[in-house]
């Protein structure tokens, strides 16, 4: 995958297929501890023992109609090698919880990317769903939840115009985080 | 239009769009499916999905159920877009934005089927 966000899409889609109705994703940008650190929480159906130390096998899917489950493996490969890693918590019926972590001036390390276009596809997909977004920049926060955009467009949230309404809100949010350059 | 910089101005724009769907009634004239595996996504299909969304908003189309789906099992044709209109479900393989602003305009819209990228139907 080209940056994290994408990463963070196929997690995302990962919770969604296993029934979450309420995901959390914070994502924390630390110049001072030369960290990116994203974690991303769910409701869903969660992992026994077993599946939750296997997961990062090549190997291993819940998929019918394939026998390899790549998205897992590749980005812990990736993560390592820019010293940091990815750490997965799980429990059957609960939950599970994705940590990844990478340097955030290694070389390799990718760019986190288009987050709103992550954000937006979850939205427009699955509008029933939670998403708790909170993104701190070296101390500066922005957070929203999907629960309060349904709040303020309710029925029209799943038109192209509020989507792409709430995409550039997003962008503009993201942007101040940076110091609004 | 200027930028979306506030909550305020989000509020806004849902007046805009309830407009827009008082004209709609009942099941959405089109279904759009789109594939979001990991080799989806990997092959651009986020990409895809925002073009569509772009161009649906650019034509004032409001009629259009989009539908996420895993992985169909066609990952070598990586995006795959499917467009399920008058009953009939047409698959494209190996879709860019581009490709998806041409579809939504002709087959989502106008029912007219891009024959030319489609790999099957059913």
């Amino acid at each position: 995958m080209k940056e994290l966000s994408l990463n963070i899409l196929d997690i995302i889609e990962n919770s969604l297929k296993a029934n979450a109705k309420n995901i959390e994703l914070n994502i924390i940008e630390d110049d001072y501890k030369d960290l990116i650190s994203i974690e991303i929480k769910d409701d869903g159906c969660g992992m026994d023992e077993n599946l939750t130390k296997e997961v990062f096998d090549p190997f291993t899917t819940t998929s019918t109609n394939k026998k390899v489950g790549l998205g897992l493996p590749l980005l812990k490969l990736e993560a390592e090698s820019c010293d940091g890693g990815v750490y997965i918590e799980s429990e059957k019926g609960k939950g599970t919880r994705v940590k990844i972590c990478f340097r955030k001036s290694h070389i390799d390390t990718p760019p986190l990317g288009d987050l709103p276009s992550t954000i937006v596809t979850v939205l427009a997909t699955h509008p029933e769903v939670n998403l708790k977004y909170r993104h701190e920049v070296n101390g500066n926060v922005f957070e929203i939840s999907t629960e309060e955009l349904r709040n303020i467009c309710n029925e029209t949230i799943c038109t192209p115009l509020v989507l792409n309404g709430i995409k550039e809100f997003i962008s503009e949010k993201i942007k101040d985080l940076h110091g609004g350059a | 239009m200027d930028k979306i910089k506030s909550i305020e101005e989000l509020r806004k724009l849902r007046e805009q769009a309830q407009s827009f769907l008082k004209a709609r009634q009942g099941e959405a004239k089109a279904k759009i499916y789109i594939s979001m595996g990991t080799v989806g996504i990997a092959a651009g299909a986020r990409d895809v999905l925002l073009a569509i969304l772009d161009e649906l908003q650019k034509r004032n189309f409001t009629d259009v159920q989009i539908i996420e789906r895993g992985s169909m099992g066609l990952d070598v044709e990586e995006p795959v877009v499917v467009v399920e209109r008058d009953g009939v479900k047409v698959f494209y393989g190996h879709v860019t934005p581009d490709m998806a602003r041409e579809i939504v305009a002709s087959h989502v819209i106008n029912g007219q089927i891009v024959s030319d990228w489609v790999i099957a139907k059913e």
